[in-house]
Formats: structure tokens, sequence, C-alpha cells
């Protein structure tokens, strides 16, 4: 009897599951053209894959942590995707052909990363967006190197992410943006103790963490204190900050995510803990952060391509937008995927690809056309690329006064 | 033999040799399939992550079905095998060809996740209930995050390690990073595929079915039954403990090797190994049913489609699945949903034709 | 200074873990059921008082007694509908698997209502704390009011349980369910007011919690979450002054940790220290051993 209930239990998730499986067909085109805002004419069938191109439209995918504790920064890519597909749409396309996005959630995780990787193909894409964190970037790179996919990372920023020639970034790398943090703040003598907190759990932080540790012995930088916190630990910092204010840093170095930051500043703030701080890309974002007392972050200097407040004509459509569709601030992420959208546009245009190149043919095609398109974007003006797939901008430091972002020199 | 044991047995064995039909089914028409080009390589791509799921469960359920322990901490076993075996296939990357590479790999893998679960064992077993459970999670924990502040690193002179950062290596310049901290292991070769995952996996129904028939398997039932019972009639609890446990750990081990082999990234993160990972395997265990070892494999390999098979549904996706997982739970567990399920079914089989229920 | 420095930092990290691991104990020693959902209950309990502070600015107080009324009913109806059907369900994991359904719907759920952007959360309490030995020692306002709010809890619970009826009903219902119905207690109601209290609690540690810590995301409940069922267990399973003392002492612990030894290791420190104390006292440290007989 007990073997007869076993049985009806399996049977009955089964049942389920089929019932999901079934379900899924209809509902995979439905989520897509929800994705995107172009009208999706044509069904997407998983046959479509082999074909690569279906008609005359253009299909990029995306990829990031749409749900999990990273979910911001893989919503923000989709998000910052979408504005700048929408706005190309309405402009006529991608040599007169219309683009569709479409993202899918890896959870963070490299595994899933591939999983959404074939997903997309079997939609049908031709042009991959991302993944959106480092460690997913790397996995699916392997598979894109495979497929000959033309790649695109807006935020992959490990030295490993562009090591095949068809993948490009937007960000810049983990070691540059170490070493360059190190340089400055050697270079413009804001301090000779510093001590660092980063995320020792976490594939930028530490990555930033090692390069700067590295650089901050050649610009004459005492180290006094450095600090980790891990995934699971980042509620407190009370020690770490002890330890910066015990051994007398006058700059505590965050190559962290601004969500632990507005928590750090909050900490050291009852504290009575004044250094400056100074932080990477990760730490833009931190004035949006819903609710946040701005003043806490006054001084606070960063390394960051991107300010969601500045006042150039691009950044100021581009917030609203992505404020009026999504009700967010938007944040670096979204900007680096708004740019790496027009790159891929730039691109197609100089190679003068069409939709109905393979996905291969299509690659061979941007590769070259990469290294020959330049770019103003939202997170820097006169982008180009190099064939290593590094994007050449220089890191622009800003320092945050009466809550908002001005330029330190 | 004693009768009663050997009809039991040869119940038991016939229940086996479905479940090996059933994988070697799934695998034959699935390897078809793809050769055929009829799955999607969204499809391709997770059979081998559902397969390792699928032995991970099933070397869980011999710790919480057979042994009846609840542990929290498989993903910790998980992880020494995956790190363990990733680092023995980068250094002899270019100096071993492929398969006997793999095969050192796992074997090595395998052998220091069983060896970490006798360890781990020697003190855990002592303890009951939830108190064994938040043990497990603890040591799952301790492993993940000893990893991940570990840098290994090898050159002429030899390995390095540190557990501070990189530089404390004092590595030379022609040297490799195995393990670099938090940034784990990168260039795993792609060794594990779909065929060596279901051998992986028959091995490991091979060993968990044949201890279950096994007088070993009979001991550590009773134990899990009536400790005290078991005790009295000079059955070696510690032992027989002892034995279910470093299976169970080993098989986890086994699961982790393909994993590592199947991605070029290794992290001992959270999301790869931690409590949370631990406790997706349980959830496979439970609804396939506690101690049946088919019913994890059917599970696991369910439950890890669903979300992938709900991408369709965006952002709503999990969301449908824990309502989907709740709603699986209560009626396949409720004691009323089952009587009123039992009872639907024998009016329906009463209505056609009235044969008897097939016991499957 | 350092030491006494540490120590302060060690008690309001320990305070919230406290807080936490009250409401987690109640459920877990009375129910008798791990209720993974418990973290995420905090979590709706602080989306609740963020709405009306930071978004209808209506204010803290009826913020949080509107978060407490919603936290009960959510709790209440998250035990009629998904935990009842399986308490007599032929394991006892069933429960526990049905729970963390619970855990990732809310989370889930959360994500889509509020988006996955972190909220920066105002304090819900206005004081900064005092200054001793000059200022070298500061001793945060939220910290206070948690120890306090704490043993205030505390106090109540344990007389509401040993004074009054509800109370040994609930104590009955722990030691034997079956014994329980005998004696005429109504099983059901008991373990509904358990969940009443528990989830209401669960948003007020919300409420703390955030003022100590203040950002708010749909996973800001997990972890708290299973550090409090770490510190009920290191406390003594169902026993509620091992609640608090459990949560005080791995917040020390996990400072210390950080402050002495390695801030990258202090995991592996804190739950290395639980084994090692589980092991030398294998029911917590204020549980009683109960000796299986035949």
């Amino acid at each position: 009897m007990k073997k007869w209930k076993r049985v009806t239990s399996v049977a009955a998730v089964s049942a389920l599951a089929a019932a999901m499986l079934a379900g899924c067909g209809g509902s995979s085109s439905e989520g897509s053209a929800a994705a995107s805002s172009a009208p999706a004419a044509a069904t997407e069938a998983a046959s479509a894959a082999e074909t690569g191109a279906a008609g005359g439209t253009w299909k990029f995918g995306a990829i990031g942590p749409l749900t999990g504790g990273a979910a911001a920064y893989g919503t923000a890519v989709v998000n910052g995707a979408q504005v700048a597909v929408d706005e190309i749409n309405a402009a006529g396309g991608i040599a007169g052909a219309q683009v569709e996005l479409q993202g899918q959630d890896d959870e963070l995780d490299a595994q899933k990363s591939v999983n959404a990787y074939n997903t997309l193909k079997d939609w049908g894409m031709q042009v991959l967006i991302g993944p959106t964190t480092s460690a997913c970037s790397l996995a699916v790179s392997e598979y894109t190197k495979e497929d000959n996919m033309f790649q695109i990372t807006p935020s992959g920023s490990a030295a490993d992410c562009v090591k095949y020639d068809n993948v490009f970034r937007v960000c810049f790398s983990d070691p540059a943006q170490g070493t360059a943090s190190a340089q400055y703040i050697g270079q413009n003598k804001l301090a000779t103790k510093v001590g660092i907190i980063y995320d020792s759990s976490d594939v930028y932080s530490s990555g930033i963490e090692q390069n700067f540790v590295a650089e901050a012995a050649n610009q004459g930088l005492e180290i006094v204190s450095e600090e980790a916190f891990t995934a699971d630990n980042k509620t407190d910092f009370s020690v770490q900050l002890q330890k910066a204010k015990d051994g007398g840093a006058e700059l505590v170095f965050l190559p962290i995510y601004y969500t632990e930051a507005s928590l750090i500043l909050s900490q050291a703030n009852t504290m009575g803990y004044k250094p400056v701080f100074f932080g990477c890309d990760g730490l833009d974002g931190i004035l949006t952060v819903e609710n946040f007392d701005t003043s806490l972050a006054e001084g606070t200097m960063l390394l960051t391509p991107f300010a969601a407040d500045a006042t150039d004509d691009l950044t100021k459509t581009f917030v609203a937008t992505y404020q009026k569709n999504y009700s967010e601030i938007p944040n670096q992420f979204a900007a680096d995927s708004y740019d790496a959208v027009y790159a891929i546009k730039a691109a197609i245009e100089k190679a003068g690809a069409t939709p109905d190149q393979s996905v291969s043919d299509l690659c061979e095609a941007l590769k070259p056309a990469m290294t020959e398109i330049t770019i103003d974007g939202l997170t820097s003006d006169g982008m180009t690329w190099q064939a290593s797939g590094e994007p050449n901008k220089e890191p622009k430091a800003v320092v945050i006064k009466d809550g908002a972002y001005v330029s330190a020199q | 033999m004693d009768p009663i044991v050997k009809s039991i047995n040869s119940k038991r064995r016939k229940n086996e040799i479905i479940t090996y039909g059933m994988v070697t089914a799934a695998y034959v028409i699935l390897e078809i399939l793809m050769k055929a080009g009829a799955l999607s390589s969204h499809l391709t791509g997770l059979l081998v992550p559902m397969v390792y799921y699928a032995i991970v469960a099933v070397g869980l359920n011999i710790c919480v079905g057979i042994l009846g322990e609840l542990s929290l901490g498989h993903a910790g076993f998980m992880c020494i095998g995956a790190f363990s075996s990733a680092v023995f296939s980068l250094i002899f990357q270019d100096s071993i060809p492929e398969v006997p590479r793999f095969i050192l790999a796992f074997v090595i893998g395998v052998a220091l996740s069983a060896l970490f679960g006798f360890l781990i064992g020697i003190p855990v077993l002592r303890l009951n209930g939830d108190y064994l459970a938040i043990v497990t999670l603890a040591f799952g924990e301790i492993i993940k995050n000893l990893i991940n502040a570990l840098y290994l690193g090898l050159d002429s002179k030899g390995f390095h390690v540190s557990m501070k950062n990189q530089m404390a290596l004092g590595l030379a310049p022609d040297g490799k990073m195995l393990i670099n901290g938090a940034m784990g292991i990168t260039g795993t070769p792609h060794d594990s595929n779909f065929t060596i995952s279901i051998v992986v996996l028959l091995a490991a129904l091979f060993l968990s079915q044949n201890l279950i028939r096994s007088k070993q398997g009979r001991a550590v039932m009773a134990i899990r039954d009536n400790r005290i019972a078991a005790e009295s009639i000079g059955i070696n609890v510690v032992r027989y403990k002892m034995i279910a446990f470093t299976i169970s750990a080993a098989i986890a081990g086994a699961a982790g090797v393909l994993f590592s082999h199947n991605i070029s990234t290794l992290q001992a993160t959270s999301q790869y190994f931690g409590y949370n990972v631990s406790i997706m395997i349980l959830v496979y265990v439970v609804l396939g049913g506690i101690g049946s070892i088919r019913g994890s494999v059917i599970a696991a390999a369910i439950l890890y489609l669903l979300p992938e098979l709900l991408r369709g549904l965006n952002k709503y996706r999990m969301l449908i699945y824990s309502i989907v997982l709740i709603v699986v739970m209560i009626f396949n567990w409720s004691p009323k949903a089952r009587d009123f399920r039992d009872e639907t079914l024998a009016k329906l089989r009463a209505k056609f034709g009235g044969k008897p229920a097939k016991e499957a | 200074m350092s030491f006494l420095t540490s120590l302060v930092n060690g008690l309001s990290l320990g305070s919230i873990y406290a807080i936490i691991a009250l409401g987690y104990t109640m459920v877990y020693g009375i129910a008798k059921m791990l209720n993974f959902a418990h973290g995420d209950f905090i979590m709706v309990g602080c989306y609740i008082i963020f709405t009306f502070v930071s978004t209808l600015k209506i204010g803290a107080v009826p913020g949080i007694l509107v978060a407490i009324v919603l936290c009960t009913v959510l709790g209440v109806a998250t035990e009629r509908i998904a935990y009842r059907p399986l308490r007599h369900a032929a394991s006892p994991l069933a429960v526990l698997i049905t729970a963390i359904g619970v855990s990732y719907l809310l989370e889930n759920a959360a994500l889509l209502i509020f988006g996955a952007d972190t909220k920066s959360f105002t304090s819900v309490i206005g004081w900064t704390g005092i200054d001793l030995f000059g200022g070298q020692l500061h001793i945060q306002g939220v910290t206070i009011i948690t120890i306090l709010a704490s043993v205030v809890i505390l106090v109540v619970l344990q007389a509401f349980i040993h004074r009054t009826r509800n109370g040994q009903a609930m104590l009955a219902v722990a030691q034997d369910q079956g014994a329980a119905i005998l004696m005429g207690i109504d099983v059901n109601k008991t373990i509904s007011l358990t969940f009443a209290i528990g989830s209401g609690l669960a948003a007020v540690a919300g409420a703390l919690l955030c003022s100590a810590y203040p950002s708010l995301t749909p996973y800001t409940g997990a972890m708290p979450g299973i550090k409090a069922f770490v510190a009920a267990v290191l406390g003594g399973i169902g026993s509620i002054p091992g609640a608090m003392i459990g949560g005080l002492v791995l917040g020390i612990i996990e400072i210390f940790a950080r402050t002495y030894i390695s801030s990258q290791l202090s995991d592996a420190i804190v739950f290395g220290i639980l084994v090692i104390v589980l092991l030398v006292k294998p029911a917590g440290l204020l549980g009683k051993i109960t000796q299986e007989k035949v």
C-alpha cells in the first residue's frame, strides 16, 4: 500500500510538471512578446534556433539575476537594454529591421546562466548582452565561443570575462579599477593610511581588492586594515569600521556594491567615524537607494563612468524614460547595458550586417566592426574598443556634494 | 537467509530493476532525441545538472530516508567533491589524457568527500534530531567559508597555500593559481557529459539499493525505526550510522565532481553550496518520497526542470514554482488529501471496469 | 577599551538575533515545527512599516501597529492553509518543506511588489544612544531599546505561558498533543495562537532589525532567520530564556571572532563554536536532555 501511495505521489508530481511543460510552449512566446515592445509577428518555435534568425527582426538576448539577492543588478541590465531597444525601434530599428529583446534569469548561478543562454539560443537570439555578473559571464563565454555568437557583457568585469575574441565588455575590468583607484588616491594625495572593507565572497569585490592592494604599495599607501565580510554576513560592519578607525585610516576603500555601502555609511555615522569613503563603479547607485539619507554620503568619492544626475541630454532623457517605465532611478548596470545595445547597433551598421545572417557570420562581421566604432554613450564619450574586448574609456572620479555627483577635478 | 528477508528482498529486487530500467530508458530516449536534433539546446544543457542533482538526492536520501537523520549540509560534501576533483584536473590538464584524468579526478573527489563525511560523522552522529540537523548545516557552512577563503597555487617549488590573499602565496611567475579565494577555480576542463552522468547515477543507484538490501542496510533501518531495540539485539549503532553517513557523503561528492566538470567556473558561494542548496536537495528527497530512491531521482529531475520550463513566465516563474511546491506538498502529504485521493481513485476504478490496482 | 567596544558591538548584534529568536522559538518549541518562513514574516513586517513611514508618511507607531496586526493575520492564515493540513503527515519533514515553499512565495511576492532594489529604512527609534567614558564608548539607542524590548517580551511570554490558561494549554500541546486533546484542550486554537504571537513578534523584530541595520530587500529576513534558528538551537530548543541567551551569545561570538581572529573566516568560526557547544551540551545551553525510553 505504501508503495502504491508512492507511485501516486510521483504520478501527481509528473502530471503537474507535464501540465507546466505543455503550458510552457504557448507561454514562452507570450513572455518574449511582453519583454519586447516590438510587434512580435513571428511565433517563436524551438526549431527557429537552427536557422538563427527569424526573418526581418533582430533578436537580442540579455541575461542576469532577476530573482534572488542580486536581482537589482540583473533587472537593471534587462531594463536598461529595453530602454535602448525601444528608442531604436521607435527610430526605425537597426538597418531597417526592428529589434526584439528577451531577458532571462540566471539567479546569479553560472549553471543557470548557461541554461538561460540555451533558452535564448532556442528563441533565436543573434547577439547576447550579458551575463550581468563576472562568474556567469565567464561560464557563458565558453558556450558563445563554441557557437561563435557575438557577446557583449555590460558589467562582467573580471579580467578573464573577455578572454575570447567574440566577447566584449562595456564596464572597466576589475584589475583596471583596482589599479586606477590606488593610483588616483596616491597621485591626488587623498590619504596615506587606507582601510579596506570588501566582500570576500564576491568575485568583483575581491578582484578589485587584490589589485588595489598590489598597486597601493607602489603608490606609497599604507593599508592599515584589510577587513572582509561575506554574503552571509553583511548586516553588521561595526568590527570592520572599528578596525579602520583604530588603525587611523583617513580613507576607507569600498570596492563593493552600493547596497552594503549604504549600510556601512550609516553605521560609520552612528559610530562618529568620518573618513573619506572611496569606491568604484559598484558604489554608483548609492544616492538612488530609496529613502537613503544622502547627507551620509557627503564627501564620498567614487570612480564611476555613469552618474544618474548628470546634466547632459542623453543622461537626462535616459533617466526620465527609465524612471517612467520602471519607477526606479537607473544605476550603472542599466547605463552599461544601454550603451551595449548602442554599441551593437553601431557595429551592425558599420559591418553592414543583416538579420538574416547566421549567428556565426554575424559574429565574424561584428568582431572587426567593434574595433572601428566610436560611441558617445552614457558611461563615456568617445568610447572605442580594442580587439581584446576591453573598452577604452577613462574612469572619472566624482565626489558627492549636496547629494549629487560633482567632478572631483 | 531468513525466508521473510528473502521475500522482501526479491520484491525489492524487482523494484530495483524497474528503477534501472526507467533510468536507462530515459537515457536512451533522450540520447535518440538529442542525436535526431529534436531536443532544444536549452533542454540539452539541462540534462547534466538534472542528473547530478538526482545523484545528490539519492545520496541525501540514504541519510534522511534510510538512516533517518536530517542533514542540512550535503551541499558541503558536494563542494568538497567539486573542488578537489577540479583542482586535480587543473593540475594535470596538460599531462594526462582526458579519460584517465577524469576517472582519477572522480576517484579523488569521491574519496575526499567520503573522508570528510567520515570525519564529520564522528561528532555529528552523537547528536539527535534537530540538533544533528543544525550541526550538519554548520559543517556545510564551515566548508563553504573555508574554501571561499582558500588560496592555492602551484609552481616549480610545489604547492603554496594561504588563507589570506593571493599575494601571500609568493607564487613564482611561472606558477599557476589553482584556487583564487572567492574567485574560485576557472578553466576546469569540460569532462563530464550526459552519458558519464547517467553511468554515475546508475552506480549510485546500485550502491544505495544494494545497501538497503544488505545486512548492513537492514541494521541501519533497524536503528532508524527503533534505536534502543536495535542496540538491545547487539547492533553496533555508531558503526552502522557511520557507514550510511559516509556513503551518503561520498555520493554527494560524486555529484560534485560532475558539477565542477560541467562548467568552467567554480566558486564556493551560497548559490552553489550554501545551506539553501542543501535544503533544495532535501525538497527533492521529501517530494520524491522519504526512503524511496527512485522517487528521489524522479523528483530531482522534475523539480530541476520545473523552474527552467517556467522561464516563459518571466518574473512570475519563481512565484509559481513556490505555489506549485506548496500545493504538491499538501496534496501529497496531507492525510486528508490522501484519503480523498484514495477514495476518488477507488470510485474511478469501480466505475471503469473494476480492475484491481496494479502495484507498479 | 577595544574589548568593551567589541562587547557592545556584540550585544547590539546579539540583541537583534535574540529578539528574532524569541518569536522563532515560540513556534519552534510549541508547534514543534521549523518555520523556515519566519525570517520572511520579518521582511513582510519591515515592508509594511517602510510603506507607512517612507511612502505614505503616516508615521512609525501606526506603521508598527498595522505591521503587527497584518503579520499576525498572515501567520495565522499561513498556519491554517499551508501547515495545518500537514500536521499529522507521515513525516515531520513534510511541513518543513512546505515552510520552505512559503518562504519562497513571500520572497518572490515581495520581489514583484516592491522590486529588487534596496530601500533604506528610516529608523523607528529617534534616540541616538548614550556615550560612556567621555565618548570613548558609544551604545546605540536601538541596541538599548532592543535589549529592553527583548527582556520585556521574555518576561511577558514567560508570565503568559506559566500563568494563563492559554499559556498552560501551549505547554501541554508542546509536551504531548494527544494528551492535550484528552485534557479538553483545543489544539488547533492553541497552535493558531502560537503562530499569532510568533508572527506578531516577527513584526516587532523586523522594526528593530531594520532600525539597527537600515537596508531592506526581499531577502532581508532570510539570513537573520537562519541565525535566529541557530540561536534558538544554541540556547536549547523550546526554551524561551534560552533563545534570548542564545541570541546574545551568538552575536558576541560573531563580533569577537571578527575582531580578534579573522573577518574572512568569521562564519566558519561562529559555526565551529556552535558545533563545539552542542557536542559538550547536546541539548543547547538551557535545553533539557530527555532520555529516550523504550
